[in-house]
């Protein structure tokens, strides 16, 4: 293994994504025990939007303009693909949600024709710096600050505000909440609109690092995401940030290494299968009983 | 009176019975007829044989999620499992195997080259067998830990594993057995239609005496309510292993003919989404029907290889209609289907005449009561 | 007389609520027992204990004189353990509820639990497969042909003995409420248990309903040679038909003795009194 500086702030900076990925899969759960399979492909979309929205348009209005249509596509999704499907079995909203992410990923297909889209390089971010001997780009180095900085606005809001009050009363118990009078619907909608939000701004500092978009660059992200989510205790948003870096760092230390470089996803997979066997509330999470 | 299950061959009468056994046989002669005189190549063959490979496929994943209720998402790692074990065992002599494994020839001593691993092949019907079992030996591995989780924990950890098989068989440590990334080609295949309806059909036949016999009503009752299951004497941990390991072994089984089919396998396109789109044969047949499973198993496959294909011509809708668009359509039905068929088209209930005839009779009813 | 079912120093701590405190209960051969107590009492948590649903968190329990559950506070419940006698138990034997099943116990549910998917015959049928002699490759292969003759008669003999057999190729869930119940203590039944635990059987149903559960649930004690423990919230049913009743509220065992007796018990009284007892 040649561990370098170069993997340990790509560890740090795609960990901070999958963060920002997996808070959207970590609340959505909480709250409606749902894994949404089509998040990771979101997070894709946003990435499109991009390239297309920046090919005519400048930065400072394709950037807020990327985050806006993410959080309403976040929002539709949920309107036409879950809400109708709140009462089934949960298998079928699990069915749906992966329905939504072939489409989504389909769509992709064919409105870039299969071909690999360019990132645009966002201006000041996307600049080379040196550090530590190694060189890397800047937004190497500020996906970790706005990671931080996003979570602790958003922890202060759960734990704060009336709407993270009733976030975190609806995730304990669903029908109780709706009893005590909690707008069941708007706090569903602010979830979505949250986490829609965290994988948009993920996206611009993801695709600024790799720089190319396919259908398919959602799928593995996701996936490493909710992972992190799982590790982290799901429903909880502190665990999945420790979660994601530990994933994000670990997995980059295994890159490191040629041999071994082809297990860099599957070591993600490997966590888990472990996790779901020792502690499957994961590191921060709560043993609930089933009442018979 | 009450609402009657109209499942239970107990109620058909006798005639019906004879029908449904009619139909059974049409469907033989209509392959062996399609065997004898479409030329292999003809895009009507090969929709037949690969519907009939997805139809075990999904008729497997339709035993373990549809029948006994655990949502698991390992399809694709199963059926990787039985396609590597299928070709590696199979192709033929040694100088195809330095020629397949070029990269990971090994030079003996007295300067003999030898490609790969193994250096013998097994016959087509052993190495199908070895195929399931090793899919199987696998399945039960990992189920020993998984089986008692949540669903939507066990669909995760078995999409997980999925992920590790795949990038095990594409590790160049394996490479002497598994050719690494490069593709395994070479192996023996059936080039007609009929062995893989005769392989396919004969393996649906025994899952079907499966959730016919005692341990099939004990998977359905694992499936609607465990507690009560487990209460009712059924030991839930050996029951869904049962269960997980036969699913994954007709998956193995599935792997090989998949592996046939394409004449050549790589371990890189069994990924998630040849899981899901399994899964959604199964939504689209109807979870807990095998029929449904066979039927949506042959549409998705036509519609996918053959009718749809004007959708991605630019001729149709011009500036619309382009490569793609086929896929886009497609999994917008997916979701109709979701959403509003969920039962799929079969819902849990088998194909029969005897339910046909009674639809017909109803709607001549209500035809005859408008005359009026 | 033999000895059923004995509980030694039951008790049931989930974290920081005690729902079973040091509860000790004898059920002997061919009585009918009721366990009685206001809502919230514990009696379904004792329940899910005795038939393996739940770990007790302390004490032991006995199947015709045999250990089938012994248990001590472990991990964390050891700091937060309520009782006293931790000390007693030092083993740790528990069976899971199907191995139990076939030890000879069953038990019915209080929300009802059928298989929805099923019909009343299939319900009852599915019940048998704890006694097959059959392994997987004969049945699979339907050289069990003997066996599924066997099955499927029992199954009609139960359906006509419970009054079920005019509905059996109905949807469970169709039913009536009432049949439901039969039918879903005739699938216990056809786990052909020696001790069958019904949990609050007469809920939901009127009067009338529950006078021919009282005469149903007498004919089945002697048509199969049952002992029989309930619980149970009509208290006509209780005193109609038990032998013996434990009353218990918090948890712990406020009283014990024939109907009459505990009737009569002041502290039963003051129990119940305040909570709203609906007559249904």
């Amino acid at each position: 293994m040649n561990i370098t500086i170069d993997h340990i702030l790509a560890g740090i900076s795609i960990g901070g994504q999958y963060a920002l990925i997996g808070i959207g899969y970590t609340m959505v759960y909480g709250i409606l025990r749902l894994i949404n399979f089509a998040h990771g492909d979101l997070f894709m979309i946003a990435g499109l939007i991009m390239v297309y929205a920046s090919a005519s348009l400048p930065f400072y209005i394709s950037i807020p303009l990327v985050l806006i249509a993410t959080v309403i596509l976040g929002i539709l999704i949920e309107k036409t693909a879950y809400k109708p499907l709140r009462s089934a079995p949960r298998m079928s909203v699990m069915i749906s949600a992966i329905g939504v992410s072939y489409l989504l990923q389909n769509l992709a297909l064919y409105i870039t024709g299969g071909l690999p889209q360019v990132y645009p390089s966002i201006p000041w971010i996307s600049n080379s710096v040196s550090i530590f001997g190694s060189t890397t780009k800047i937004v190497t180095l500020i996906t970790p600050v706005i990671v931080i900085v996003l979570v602790v606005v958003l922890v202060l809001l759960i734990h704060k505000t009336k709407m993270g009050m009733a976030m975190r009363a609806v995730s304990k118990d669903f029908e109780t909440s709706q009893l005590m009078g909690v707008k069941i619907n708007n706090v569903i909608m602010y979830t979505f609109i949250i986490g829609s939000f965290l994988a948009a701004v993920g996206s611009l500092l993801y695709f600024s690092n790799y720089q190319s978009v396919i259908p398919t660059s959602g799928a593995m992200p996701g996936l490493k995401a909710f992972v992190a989510a799982v590790f982290g205790g799901i429903g909880s948003v502190p665990g999945v940030v420790v979660g994601a870096f530990i994933i994000g760092i670990c997995e980059n230390l295994i890159k490191s290494s040629t041999e071994l470089s082809i297990f860099s996803d599957a070591f993600t997979f490997a966590l888990l299968i472990v996790i779901l066997c020792v502690k499957p509330t994961g590191l921060f999470g709560e043993k609930t009983q089933d009442k018979v | 009176m009450f609402k009657t299950n109209k499942n239970s061959l107990s109620t058909g009468k006798k005639a019906f019975r004879v029908a449904d056994l009619i139909v059974i046989l049409v469907i033989i002669a209509l392959f062996i007829i399609a065997d004898l005189f479409l030329p292999s190549y003809d895009i009507k063959a090969k929709i037949l044989q690969k519907g009939a490979v997805f139809a075990l496929i999904a008729v497997s994943m339709n035993l373990l999620n549809g029948f006994t209720g655990l949502f698991s998402l390992g399809q694709a790692g199963f059926m990787l499992l039985g396609a590597y074990t299928y070709a590696i065992f199979t192709i033929p002599t040694l100088e195809n195997r330095v020629a397949v494994y070029k990269y990971y020839t090994t030079t003996a001593a007295d300067g003999t080259v030898r490609g790969g691993l193994v250096q013998f092949a097994l016959p087509i019907g052993i190495a199908i067998v070895l195929a399931g079992l090793v899919a199987a030996v696998f399945a039960f591995l990992i189920g020993l830990p998984i089986l008692r989780l949540k669903s939507d924990y066990l669909a995760i950890a078995t999409l997980g594993f999925a992920e590790i098989v795949r990038a095990i068989c594409q590790w160049k440590g394996l490479g002497t057995l598994t050719n690494g990334s490069n593709q395994l080609r070479m192996y023996p295949y059936f080039k007609s239609i009929l062995p893989y309806f005769l392989i396919s059909f004969g393996c649906i036949a025994l899952i079907a005496l499966l959730i016919n016999s005692t341990y099939g009503r004990a998977f359905k009752a694992i499936r609607d309510d465990e507690v009560a299951a487990e209460a009712m004497g059924i030991n839930l941990a050996k029951h869904k292993m049962i269960s997980f390991v036969i699913s994954s072994f007709f998956a193995g089984v599935g792997g090989a003919l998949f592996a046939m089919y394409q004449n050549t396998i790589q371990a890189k396109p069994f990924t998630t989404t040849l899981t899901y789109e399994i899964l959604l044969i199964v939504v689209i047949g109807g979870i807990g029907s095998i029929s449904g499973s066979i039927i949506a198993s042959f549409l998705y496959i036509s519609c996918s290889e053959w009718w749809l294909r004007f959708l991605d011509t630019d001729t149709v809708i011009p500036g619309v209609t382009r490569n793609g668009f086929r896929l886009v359509v497609f999994s917008v039905v997916i979701m109709i289907i979701v959403l509003f068929f969920r039962r799929g088209i079969m819902g849990d209930r088998e194909f029969s005449t005897k339910r046909i005839y009674d639809w017909a009779k109803n709607l001549g009813k209500k035809t005859k009561g408008a005359g009026k | 007389m033999n000895n059923v079912l004995r509980l030694e120093n039951i008790t049931m701590q989930f974290g920081g609520v005690v729902a079973v405190d040091n509860f000790s209960m004898e059920v002997n051969e061919g009585e009918i027992v009721a366990l009685i107590g206001p809502n919230g009492a514990g009696k379904t948590t004792a329940f899910n204990a005795i038939t393996g649903v739940y770990e007790p968190t302390n004490g032991a329990i006995y199947f015709h004189d045999k250990l089938i559950i012994e248990n001590y506070p472990k991990g964390k419940m050891k700091k937060l353990y309520a009782g006293s006698n931790r000390g007693k138990y030092t083993k740790s034997v528990v069976k899971t509820p199907d191995k139990i099943t076939k030890l000879g116990m069953a038990r019915t549910f209080q929300n009802i639990r059928l298989f929805k998917s099923m019909t009343v015959f299939e319900n009852v049928i599915t019940a048998k497969h704890l006694r097959r002699k059959s392994n997987l490759l004969t049945a699979t292969l339907h050289l069990n042909f003997a066996e599924e003759k066997r099955m499927r008669r029992e199954t009609m003999e139960l359906l006509k003995l419970v009054g079920l057999e005019d509905v059996k190729d109905s949807m469970a869930t169709s039913l009536p409420y009432g049949m439901q119940r039969k039918l879903e203590i005739a699938r216990a039944l056809a786990t052909e248990p020696t001790l069958l635990l019904l949990d609050e059987p007469a809920a939901g149903m009127n009067p009338q309903e529950t006078i021919e559960l009282t005469e149903f649930i007498n004919f089945i004690r002697k048509e199969f040679d049952l002992t029989i423990l309930l619980i149970e919230h009509h208290m006509n049913l209780v005193m109609d038909i038990s032998d013996r009743v434990y009353v218990i509220d918090f948890g712990k065992e406020i009283a014990q003795g024939v109907p009459a007796e505990v009737q009569a018990n002041q502290k039963v009284i003051d129990a119940y009194l305040g909570a709203s007892e609906e007559d249904e």
